[in-house]
């Protein structure tokens, strides 16, 4: 896994005069799984924002497949192949569940019939508002719109979040299932260090908006965690 | 959409047809002339319907494109009338009465000024996209009130009703078998579009346009489509319009118009197939009836659209249907 995909460097962004990423620097590779952890604040949710060009970085360089996403809009990164499951999954709600699932679809592998095979509880509310969804199912509707657009990179933001334990197990179960076939690269947030030492294959720690600590789950120790996530 | 929404929708489009026709046997012409406006009003309303319904973009200058629409006919219909060349240079170019032709030219003289007028508009949002929506078409007004070639504030009269083959438009009853039928292709024009990925995109960026530009949508291409769509179809309705009253004037072009067709849409309810002719119908309905009790008409509409707006936001399908389905 020498060949880049995602590669930050020294990335500083603000929300208006509040720095929140203080030169972070980042590697993901193809077909990689990667984790981003770290305690509430240390801009987890800035890094995912800025790759996906929701906010607009200062300092520093993002490259994806060697194209430098600085002049880049939201919908042009998209395009470039990032997928994006946000935070608190923010579905379409007054839209049906098969019209979320069309509304950026893009030819590729992902379309409703595979969608519809990880996540078989949409098939079945296939015509139904989103808005009429439970949490676990908007969210698995947030990662199958977001697998629609076929995307090269699979960015999932606090994916389990407030989720019930059973719907949670049903969602790092997919999260496993996209990673069999390792032509999807994953960078997902949360907060469980055990669910995400079974789906992913490193992680870094972020820590006052930079990059504090990166290696496997096995170099995870006690001592790391404690330090750098407080558990 | 519901069964019930789908029996409703039927149902109106059939006393559309039937309640005209009837009234034209019994020898009533007044009913045929008033169900031929509310079907050529409905149109300019079902192009509102797209911008506002679909993409949550409440444009106060859709009378622009229903004026331009009506300009369209009316000047090309006076110069074949006079005989005269609406250019000279750099090819020549005649006016005629052929109804195909008034209407192409119609759209796109109302599609281009769309494309116009969104160019810069849809960069802005909100109280912003209303007033240069606004101003837009108040430009246009005040350009046709200072413009005497075609009438300028006395308007411009339409002396003959234009030509469709096959047809005799000056049968009224035909003339409104042809606007009920142009209503019936613009209802299904927004019926497949509504339902395809481009519509169901243009309705996800009314909810939530960051979110559709971050699963690879550039929201302003999208609205810009959709509001040059809007625009075009407004303005075949004021082509329709001006052959109707053999008249175009700048009231086509004012805010009073605007407003109309946007009320159109709130009676009947925003983004619903059959809300434009929903609102239409129940608009002039209201005008013939509460008209003849007193001027003042609109005083009782206002209070309507307050209700609607507070106690009815799918309008007047949305009360009806929404209530029965619980």
């Amino acid at each position: 896994m020498t060949n880049s995909l995602l590669s930050m460097k020294n990335v500083t962004a603000f929300y208006g005069g509040s720095q929140a990423l203080y030169g972070l620097s980042l590697q993901v590779h193809q077909g990689e799984v990667v984790a981003l952890m770290g305690r509430n604040g240390a801009g987890k949710t800035t890094a995912i924002k800025t790759i996906c060009r929701m906010i607009r970085h200062k300092e520093g360089e993002i490259l994806f497949c060697g194209t430098d996403l600085d002049p880049l809009t939201s919908h042009r990164a998209a395009r470039l192949g990032i997928g994006l499951v946000p935070e608190g999954r923010r579905c379409f709600a007054t839209l049906s569940v098969e019209e979320n699932l069309v509304a950026a679809a893009r030819t590729g592998h992902w379309n409703l019939a595979q969608v519809y095979r990880l996540f078989p509880q949409l098939r079945d509310r296939k015509g139904k508002s989103a808005r009429t969804l439970s949490g676990g199912e908007q969210q698995m509707l947030a990662i199958g719109r977001a697998l629609m657009t076929n995307p090269r990179l699979l960015l999932l933001d606090e994916a389990t979040e407030g989720l019930a334990p059973l719907v949670r197990k049903e969602i790092w179960s997919a999260v496993a299932e996209l990673r069999k076939g390792r032509d999807l690269t994953i960078l997902l947030v949360d907060k469980s260090p055990r669910e995400l030492a079974k789906v992913a294959d490193r992680c870094v720690v972020l820590e006052r908006g930079r990059d504090a600590w990166t290696g496997t789950f096995e170099e995870l120790t006690p001592e790391i965690a404690l330090r750098h996530l407080g558990v | 959409m519901s069964a019930p929404e789908r029996g409703f929708n039927f149902g109106l489009a059939s006393l559309l047809l039937a309640v005209p026709l009837i009234a034209a046997y019994m020898g009533e012409p007044y009913y045929l002339t008033l169900a031929t406006r509310i079907a050529i009003l409905s149109i300019a309303a079902v192009g509102l319907n797209f911008a506002l319904g679909l993409g949550g973009l409440v444009s106060f200058g859709h009378a622009a494109y229903f004026g331009l629409g009506g300009y369209a006919a009316g000047i090309l219909a006076n110069h074949a009338l006079k005989g005269q060349a609406i250019l000279d240079w750099p090819f020549e170019l005649g006016g005629t009465t052929f109804m195909p032709t008034i209407w192409l030219v119609a759209v796109f003289a109302a599609g281009l000024a769309a494309f116009l007028i969104g160019l810069l508009s849809l960069r802005t949002t909100g109280v912003y996209f209303i007033m240069i929506t606004l101003a837009f078409a108040q430009m246009l007004y005040y350009f046709a009130v200072s413009w005497p070639a075609y009438g300028g504030e006395d308007g411009l009269p339409v002396y003959v009703r234009n030509s469709f083959p096959g047809l005799n438009t000056l049968d009224p009853v035909q003339f409104f078998l042809i606007s009920y039928a142009v209503l019936l292709i613009a209802l299904a024009l927004f019926s497949l579009l509504r339902n395809s990925n481009f519509g169901v995109a243009l309705r996800a960026s009314r909810q939530n346009p960051g979110r559709v530009a971050s699963l690879g949508i550039e929201v302003f291409r999208l609205r810009l489509a959709a509001f040059v769509l809007s625009g075009a179809i407004t303005g075949l309705a004021g082509a329709l319009y001006a052959d109707l009253n053999r008249f175009v004037s700048p009231q086509m072009l004012s805010w009073h118009m605007s407003g109309e067709i946007m009320v159109f849409i709130i009676l009947g309810g925003a983004g619903r197939l059959f809300g434009p002719v929903a609102g239409a119908v129940l608009y002039i309905i209201l005008e013939q009836s509460l008209g003849e009790v007193s001027d003042y008409w609109q005083i009782f509409l206002g209070l309507l659209l307050l209700c609607v707006v507070l106690y009815a936001r799918g309008g007047l399908i949305g009360a009806v249907l929404d209530r029965r389905l619980g």
